[in-house]
């Protein structure tokens, strides 16, 4: 389309952007992801969020549960339910750490800064990726503090540093996938105070109602059915197996066969909901 | 010559923002109801109208914020449904609820929106550092947003908008919830810009600032541009016309005595319509009369619900015309402000 007015020539400087390319979106991702970590980090309630409340989750479980647990456990535990339980409770976390995806997404609408972005020549889709990127490093930093503590109070991998680091790397891959689910219902809650009830409420029983805390065995035999087809189990159970060795799996289950189902419900659940939810933050524009 | 749509402003200038036929709805609610504006390069434009009027809807619309139900728009050259990217390389926006991050310093913010307008991380550090002394926060401008004023947020705000240095410039209602001395102060940088070539599209509810910045203002009511011109323009429109006005009959005396002192003619009262009818001043440039200018317009004060039906007509009588004796400061040969509705279909 050419015109005879030209924006510039009223000694206004050329805009250094004119079309957005995929440099520039992963520019615009990691700009963004700057921004919401400095907001993580000046948040007291979120700095309280992600170090105290995930390490008292893990002092209480361990010492009032461990106890009567440790007995039932398999052999592959190693006697103690720290064992059993760290690979859990990191997976918890780094759930319960994604629902801040939502949060801060709404808090970003409802603030009007997202119409700041919407305005600008950047890339439509780093605003979610910056915020998921985001979210990734501060879980990384919760996932290393948790580490920390549960060596303290006795965790030993089972098999090798290897087994802990792979069992942790897939914790954490699981959690980006989960912050694109966190993102979509975000953008669906489009405030705060819905996304907060909205997205915490159907982790618990999601959660519980898996092999995080103790193994599926003793539910009764809906809830097992459920417990042991739901992809936190199968990331669980993954990162268990990797951290304790196949004696920590269901009966029939080889390690790497249960790591290539968590993978494979780790992809789907975020390739599906990026997709949905660049989808629906561009549809938001009408 | 191709200009945005051909559009020919009212100077006989290309226009820089132009729209045509804009229809934007909300569900029942007709936001935008067919607004044709062209706005010359190089000027402030008012946009003046009360609460609802459609103001910030045009801005969101014209900033690729919100897309027309049907309709137009260019800015640039550049149509922002088709080709949003391009026209937001053009466009700057501070919206009408500053959109500023409060967990970042007044640096942070707005070197973030540098970086994602493009600028190199040395060139955003360096516009930052330009644009914050612009609005005066250098002395702010490492602490947290969230303990800045107001007055404050909205000067940060208008610093982000000015970051990419765009040739066009949206401010909703920059000087509301702004203290007096802001205010002028803002208004000097509006005009520092303008004076630079930017083209500054400003809504606001008050005549004062339309007047005193706006060398053209658009009068805006339920989604329609009812009127437009240079302010003297709209002021003329009046000056020559009658304006009439149904009161209920116990109010009769206490609306002859007003009017009569802000018209400067005594009213007459027609029995048979139950209407008060009064030559509006000829010429007046005070603010009085462009308060009579929006009441007469939009049927209702600024901010006001709309009272019983007061009605402008500015054909039922002589129209203030070059020759016509007009007050000082009339330029003559100045086309008179068309009323929006000659060139609307309905
Ligand atoms: N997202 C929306 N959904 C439904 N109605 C809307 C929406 N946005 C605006 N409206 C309606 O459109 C009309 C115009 O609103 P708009 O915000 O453009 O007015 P305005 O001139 O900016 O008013 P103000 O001076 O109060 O800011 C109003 O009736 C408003 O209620
Ligand atoms: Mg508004």
């Amino acid at each position: 389309m050419t015109s005879t007015v030209d924006p510039f020539a009223t000694g206004a400087a050329t805009p250094a952007r004119v079309r957005v390319t995929a440099l520039d979106a992963v520019r615009d991702t990691l700009v963004m992801s700057r921004r919401n970590l400095r907001r993580t980090v000046r948040l007291p309630q979120l700095v309280v969020f992600a170090t105290i409340q995930p390490v008292m989750f893990l002092v209480l479980f361990n010492y009032v549960f461990g106890g009567a647990i440790s007995q039932t456990l398999p052999p592959a535990a190693g006697g103690a339910y720290i064992n059993w339980l760290m690979p859990g409770i990191i997976v918890q976390t780094l759930l319960f750490g994604a629902s801040q995806t939502a949060i801060g997404l709404t808090e970003d609408l409802v603030g009007g800064v997202v119409d700041r972005f919407r305005s600008l020549p950047m890339a439509r889709s780093a605003v979610l990726a910056g915020r998921t990127l985001g979210d990734l490093v501060r879980n990384v930093g919760v996932m290393t503090l948790m580490l920390l503590i549960g060596f303290v109070l006795g965790f030993r991998a089972q098999t090798s540093w290897t087994g802990l680091l792979a069992g942790v790397a897939l914790a954490l891959l699981f959690s980006y996938a989960i912050s694109w689910v966190m993102a979509t219902l975000g953008l669906l809650a489009k405030n705060p105070e819905a996304a907060q009830s909205g997205v915490l409420l159907p982790i618990f029983p999601l959660v519980f109602a898996s092999s995080v805390f103790l193994p599926t065995t003793t539910m009764p035999w809906w809830l097992q059915a459920f417990a042991d087809n739901q992809p936190i189990t199968h990331v669980v159970n993954a990162a268990r197996g990797l951290m304790l060795g196949e004696g920590a799996l269901p009966a029939g289950h080889s390690v790497t066969g249960q790591v290539l189902v968590a993978l494979a419900w780790t992809v789907a659940i975020g390739l599906v909901f990026a997709v949905v939810s660049v989808a629906m933050y561009r549809r938001a524009v009408q | 010559m191709s200009t945005a749509q051909g559009a020919i402003t009212g100077d006989g200038a290309p226009a820089i923002i132009a729209v045509r036929d804009v229809v934007k709805t909300f569900g029942a609610v007709r936001a935008l109801d067919g607004v044709n504006l062209a706005v010359p390069p190089g000027i402030v434009y008012g946009l003046l109208g009360p609460n609802g009027a459609g103001k910030t809807t045009l801005i969101r619309i014209l900033a690729t914020l919100l897309r027309p139900t049907s309709g137009r728009v260019e800015v640039a050259g550049v149509d922002v449904v088709a080709n949003a990217t391009a026209a937001r390389t053009r466009i700057g926006l501070a919206g009408q609820f500053a959109a500023v991050d409060g967990y970042q310093t007044g640096r942070e913010n707005i070197e973030m929106v540098g970086r994602l307008y493009g600028l190199s991380p040395r060139q955003a550090r360096r516009r930052t550092e330009e644009v914050l002394d612009g609005v005066d926060l250098g002395q702010a401008a490492d602490r947290l947003v969230r303990t800045y004023s107001g007055g404050m947020r909205r000067r940060l705000d208008l610093a982000a908008s000015l970051v990419g240095r765009p040739p066009v410039l949206y401010l909703d209602e920059p000087t509301t919830g702004i203290d007096p001395a802001n205010r002028m102060e803002l208004w000097g940088l509006v005009e520092e810009l303008v004076a630079g070539g930017t083209t500054v599209l400003l809504t606001t509810q008050h005549l004062e600032e339309a007047d005193r910045l706006a060398a053209r203002i658009g009068v805006i009511d339920q989604g329609q541009l009812i009127v437009e011109g240079t302010a003297d323009e709209l002021k003329d429109t009046l000056g020559g016309s009658v304006l009439e006005l149904a009161t209920a009959e116990e109010h009769e005396t206490t609306a002859v005595q007003v009017l009569a002192r802000v018209a400067g003619d005594e009213p007459a009262y027609d029995a048979e319509r139950a209407r008060l009818r009064v030559r509006a001043p000829d010429g007046s440039r005070t603010l009085i009369a462009a308060d009579d200018v929006f009441l007469s317009l939009t049927g209702h004060p600024t901010g006001q619900a709309p009272p019983a039906a007061a009605e402008a007509h500015p054909g039922s009588a002589p129209q203030g015309r070059p020759g016509q004796p007009a007050g000082a400061g009339h330029t003559p040969g100045g086309p008179a402000a068309r009323p929006a509705s000659e060139g609307q279909r309905r």
